[in-house]
């Protein structure tokens, strides 16, 4: 039986979760600024800290986003395939949805043209990720995601033969060259395999796993520990202040690759780690 | 450590009185610019005409606001990444601009520029838009009101709070914190 989801209902929606977005943390990244702020001995760095954690609740008394940087739309949709999406088309309904979610959350208009930098004027397009899954349900996140942090990405293509130590190293030097442009203490998340494009959209899709979440491979999570402590001994510190807060995570997702290579993408995004799902 | 309260426009005096981890509330009028901004305002000075909506003395708050809901002076407000306006900031500062808001590592160009014209560059909390749009007052475009958020607009601030990053004698906050 195909099921059917009026497109008018994944605009509202999706205008829903980029005001939701903007203006709640996740609970995890709350939990996660709290565990830091205990553990830090920083006094310039805790200060940062408790800024931060004051500035998410004020975000939500004052209705007022987090940052003025509420970010290019970044929707990732999980499409049943017994789905039927009626009344038009989906990526349009999607950056309907974008359109009334930024002016009706007063939240900044930040997307140019790559080449004249002419403002869109309502935040659209949307960078639009979509996965055809089993079921008859759409899954929709919203992750807006801001440029401070977002410039601070790279990815490498490596030879197979590539020691662990240097992967890390990659990773590590991402960060230690960002410094206190991405907003530290950051989310680091890594795409390991596949081709060129596909470890980049990993990287992303790693700052959407919950930071509280086990991660399924030990190898992987080896990794990530490893990466956390190599980033936190950096001593950048929150809001680049000093202190052993550069990140609150590191997050991995591995993807079988090529013998003749190792694709290896970074993207790190700033403490609010902004996303809202919802399912139709 | 107390904060000490700084009022606008910054002199060389009161520039000279910062220390590098000085925390700062500092209240008056600063004016938002960001990448389009400086660009266009470095373009006026080579064709050697004068910054008319930029008084002497004047702090730049590397920022570009959220909009305002009706009723509010403006919607979230917070530092933007500052090194982006390092190619731009010295002639800013040889033009009169003492004082800049930020976050993030200045470029050596731009320490050695505080240090000659007896600037300062504070930090403001990356990501903190929404605490820091409570300390703006008023807010008004004057210049280049096509950029949209990235417009220059003249705000008035009550006690933004702030860290000294760079002073006037060159030490950098940042530096010393650096392995």
């Amino acid at each position: 039986m195909i099921r059917t989801v009026d497109a008018a209902k994944v605009s509202d929606t999706v205008a829903k979760l980029c005001v939701e977005a903007n203006f709640k943390a996740p609970k995890d990244v709350v939990d996660a600024l709290a565990r830091a702020l205990r553990a830090e001995r920083s006094p310039l760095g805790k200060d940062i800290l408790r800024t931060l954690r004051e500035n998410i609740r004020i975000a939500a008394a004052d209705k007022v986003a987090m940052c003025q940087d509420t970010g290019m739309a970044v929707v990732f949709l999980e499409v049943g395939q017994d789905l039927h999406v009626a009344g038009g088309a989906l990526a349009k309904a999607v950056n309907a949805g974008v359109r009334k979610g930024y002016a009706e959350g007063y939240l900044r208009k930040s997307v140019v043209d790559p080449l004249t930098r002419a403002n869109t004027g309502d935040n659209t397009p949307a960078i639009i990720h979509t996965e055809i899954v089993p079921g008859r349900l759409l899954r929709i996140t919203v992750a807006p995601k801001g440029f401070g942090s977002e410039n601070m990405s790279a990815i490498r293509m490596f030879n197979p033969t590539v020691s662990r130590d240097q992967v890390e190293e990659f990773v590590v030097g991402c960060v230690r060259d960002a410094g206190a442009r991405p907003c530290p203490p950051t989310v680091v998340g890594v795409g390991i395999g596949g081709t060129f494009e596909h470890a980049a959209l990993l990287a992303k899709k790693a700052l959407l796993v919950p930071l509280g979440e086990k991660q399924a491979r030990a190898d992987l999570a080896a990794v990530e520990r490893s990466l956390l402590a190599k980033i936190n001994a950096l001593g950048i510190g929150p809001g680049g202040l000093g202190g052993a807060t550069t990140a609150l995570a590191v997050r991995a997702l591995a993807h079988p690759t090529h013998i003749a290579g190792l694709p290896v993408a970074v993207n790190i995004c700033c403490h609010a780690l902004r996303h809202a799902s919802a399912v139709l | 450590m107390k904060a000490k309260k700084l009022t606008t426009p910054l002199t060389q005096g009161k520039a000279l009185s910062l220390k590098a981890g000085d925390r700062v509330l500092l209240s008056g009028t600063v004016y938002t610019a960001r990448d389009q901004a400086h660009k266009r305002m470095t373009e006026t000075l080579i064709e050697g005409r004068d910054l008319t909506f930029i008084p002497p003395g004047a702090t730049i708050y590397y920022a570009g606001p959220a909009p305002a809901r009706p009723g509010r002076p403006i919607g979230s407000c917070g530092p933007t990444t500052s090194a982006r306006m390092d190619a731009f900031a010295p002639a800013l500062m040889a033009a009169g601009v003492r004082g800049m808001i930020g976050k993030g590592e200045r470029g050596g160009n731009v320490v050695d520029a505080i240090k000659t014209f007896k600037g300062v560059y504070f930090a403001a909390a990356g990501g903190a838009g929404a605490l820091l749009a409570r300390r703006v007052k008023s807010a008004r475009v004057v210049a280049y009101e096509d950029l949209g958020p990235e417009a220059v607009r003249e705000l008035v601030v009550d006690d933004l709070p702030l860290i000294v990053a760079i002073d006037a004698h060159g030490n950098n906050l940042f530096e010393r914190k650096k392995r």
